[in-house]
């Protein structure tokens, strides 16, 4: 039996498990062969792991004959995500892979421990399929920073899959993988996302835990999930979310089940949705007329679905970026000191001394985007400069938290493109860090003030995908996702490239 | 703020980076960019605000104070690069005719 990936849920898969239908391990198989007949050309992954992913179906498949032999009911008693083919972020761990953040650094580094939202994906039923390419640290939006070479965009081989994410969103988008998961510090899940036409969420700060995923900025990083409809979005996020003992910044907030949440709103409709368009946003310069005009479009569409529509204005969220360019590299520079060649990771041979060897084995494993993060963090907390830069930038962070948490008495969800540009050509931008720095710059406030946001693709733009982002306040992903599943019947945008139908 | 080859440097070695000239020279240049940019912050009036290290108003998270299981000795030396006797094998850390 042929099965083509590209038309495959959670959902379905599910029920082909519970009908009989098929196996988890001819889902994988199916999976593997695919990864196997185009990763070449799309470089979504740095390690496929069939060993890991066919054990894994195989323990689907021994539970669906137990419940049988039970006379169970499989609809009823199969776990969330049994069988689904998933791919992670090479920063996540886990034991029977390599976890190396796309950095010559750990080009060796075996994981000893289990990342908790892997874990939980995999104790949910999720068959892991290998590990992601990503711009090295997630210090990117390209993921042309990555130490094995760039991750190419399933829509055209020559452009970008935006990044930090990039390899996760190339795996979805692909139907290499059914879902995915990718990590954002400041737009890393949302802009790929937007770039490779496929649902991505950020979840509030502390949704998800992020014991065992390779920190960036502590304060900013969340675990997201990539997929190609917002109700499989939705059973990911369930599956991973919760407190975690492992990680202190987790929240103790009920799980809600996600997914009925979707199809609860996709019966009761938008009504009574508060939905605001972020003027200022809007007016930025560097945005794509088209998408400027598409956005403005979809806020059209949430009006005549009868959600109450009003414009917003976040004036100090337009100095997010700064902000962000002090707070994250001043995070990275304490989080990656740790990669001194001492107790993992590569080791510069034949050191004179201590020094010596954490010179050169720090100069020689990192890239040069992460060494210019380190750089730019260094300075930032240095002394003469601390309050100048981490002061003030810390103080923004305050302003620009409280301005979200105006916005939110008056409105549900805000609204701003995700991404100020459709997918660039691989090497474009890639001599301006600047420049490239300037594509996250409707993502970052929302990880400064720590709320949920995620790109729903809107439709193309010079025959690439363009995603609009939509923005809930802390802890309301049932709205976010409500709304997304129903703008996302009402577009009616085909996910899949062409290459992969 | 601009900052010069001389800071660079400095802040090189703070990080525990051993760069080249040629990189220094580069990092200057690609900083004084990126800080010509940033230091539009420099120009919001924040007098007074407090500071916002972590989004989310959680103080003092605790657990049990319970034993659980850690990693093995062996695990937590799985990646090491040199070991001996259980342990972390480094390069010397005092210098041979350093006092200090």
């Amino acid at each position: 039996m042929s099965i083509d990936l590209s038309k495959l849920s959670v959902r379905t898969i599910r029920d082909g498990l519970a009908s009989k239908t098929w196996s988890a391990r001819e889902i994988t198989q199916a999976s593997l062969d695919r990864i196997a007949a185009t990763d070449e050309s799309l470089h979504a992954f740095n390690q496929v792991t069939p060993e890991l992913a066919l054990a894994a179906a195989d323990a689907v498949d021994a539970r669906v004959a137990e419940i049988e032999a039970a006379g169970g009911d499989l609809a009823a008693e199969l776990p969330p995500l049994a069988g689904v083919p998933t791919a992670f972020k090479d920063n996540m761990n886990l034991r029977g892979t390599r976890t190396t953040c796309s950095s010559k650094i750990l080009s060796n580094y075996e994981s000893v421990y289990d990342c908790t939202a892997v874990r939980r994906m995999l104790d949910a039923g999720a068959v892991p399929l290998g590990k992601c390419n990503m711009d090295e640290f997630a210090f990117g939006s390209s993921t042309e920073n990555s130490a094995t070479g760039p991750s190419h965009n399933p829509w055209d081989l020559d452009r970008v899959p935006g990044g930090s994410s990039g390899g996760s969103a190339v795996a979805v988008s692909s139907a290499q993988a059914v879902l995915s998961l990718g990590s954002d510090t400041g737009g890393s899940i949302r802009q790929p996302g937007a770039l490779t036409g496929t649902v991505a969420l950020k979840p509030t700060y502390g949704r998800v835990s992020r014991y065992g995923c390779v920190a960036f900025g502590s304060s900013l990083d969340q675990i997201g999930p990539f997929a190609r409809n917002v109700e499989d979005a939705a059973h990911a996020l369930k599956a991973m979310s919760g407190q975690d003992p492992m990680d202190a910044t987790s929240m103790s907030n009920p799980v809600p089940d996600y997914a009925a949440a979707v199809r609860a709103a996709k019966v009761d409709g938008m009504k009574g949705l508060r939905v605001g368009i972020v003027r200022d946003m809007l007016d930025m310069d560097g945005l794509d007329g088209r998408i400027k005009r598409r956005t403005e479009e979809v806020v059209g569409i949430f009006a005549m679905l009868g959600a109450e529509v009003g414009e917003v204005d976040l004036p100090t969220s337009q100095h997010a970026l700064s902000a962000y360019y002090i707070i994250g590299p001043a995070e990275a520079s304490s989080n990656l000191a740790r990669f001194d060649g001492v107790r993992y990771g590569v080791r510069a041979t034949e050191a004179e001394d201590v020094m010596d060897l954490y010179l050169r084995s720090r100069a020689e494993g990192f890239g040069p985007e992460s060494i210019r993060r380190i750089m730019l963090g260094t300075y930032a907390l240095s002394a003469g400069y601390y309050d100048a830069y981490y002061g003030q930038a810390q103080r923004a962070r305050t302003l620009i938290i409280r301005e979200f948490a105006e916005a939110f008495e008056n409105y549900d969800i805000l609204v701003t493109p995700t991404s100020p540009e459709p997918a660039f050509k691989i090497g474009e931008k890639s001599a301006d860090p600047l420049t490239m720095y300037l594509n996250d710059i409707f993502t970052i406030p929302v990880n400064l003030a720590g709320n949920c946001a995620m790109n729903v693709p809107m439709g193309m733009v010079k025959g690439l995908p363009v995603g609009v982002q939509l923005i809930a306040n802390h802890f309301s992903e049932e709205t976010l996702l409500g709304a997304a599943a129903i703008l996302e019947t009402e577009i009616g945008f085909d996910t899949t490239p062409p290459r992969a139908q | 703020m601009s900052i010069s080859e001389e800071q660079v440097r400095h802040v090189a070695m703070l990080a525990r980076l051993g760069l080249s000239d040629d990189q220094i020279s580069s990092l200057g240049q690609e900083l004084n960019s990126i800080l010509g940019h940033i230091d539009q912050i420099q120009k919001l009036d924040l007098e007074g605000v407090e500071t916002t290290a972590h989004p989310m108003e959680v103080v003092n998270s605790m657990r049990a104070d319970v034993i659980r299981p850690g990693l093995s000795r062996e695990d937590a030396l799985l990646n090491a690069p040199e070991r001996e006797d259980g342990a972390f094998l480094i390069p010397r850390i005092v210098g041979g005719d350093d006092a200090s």
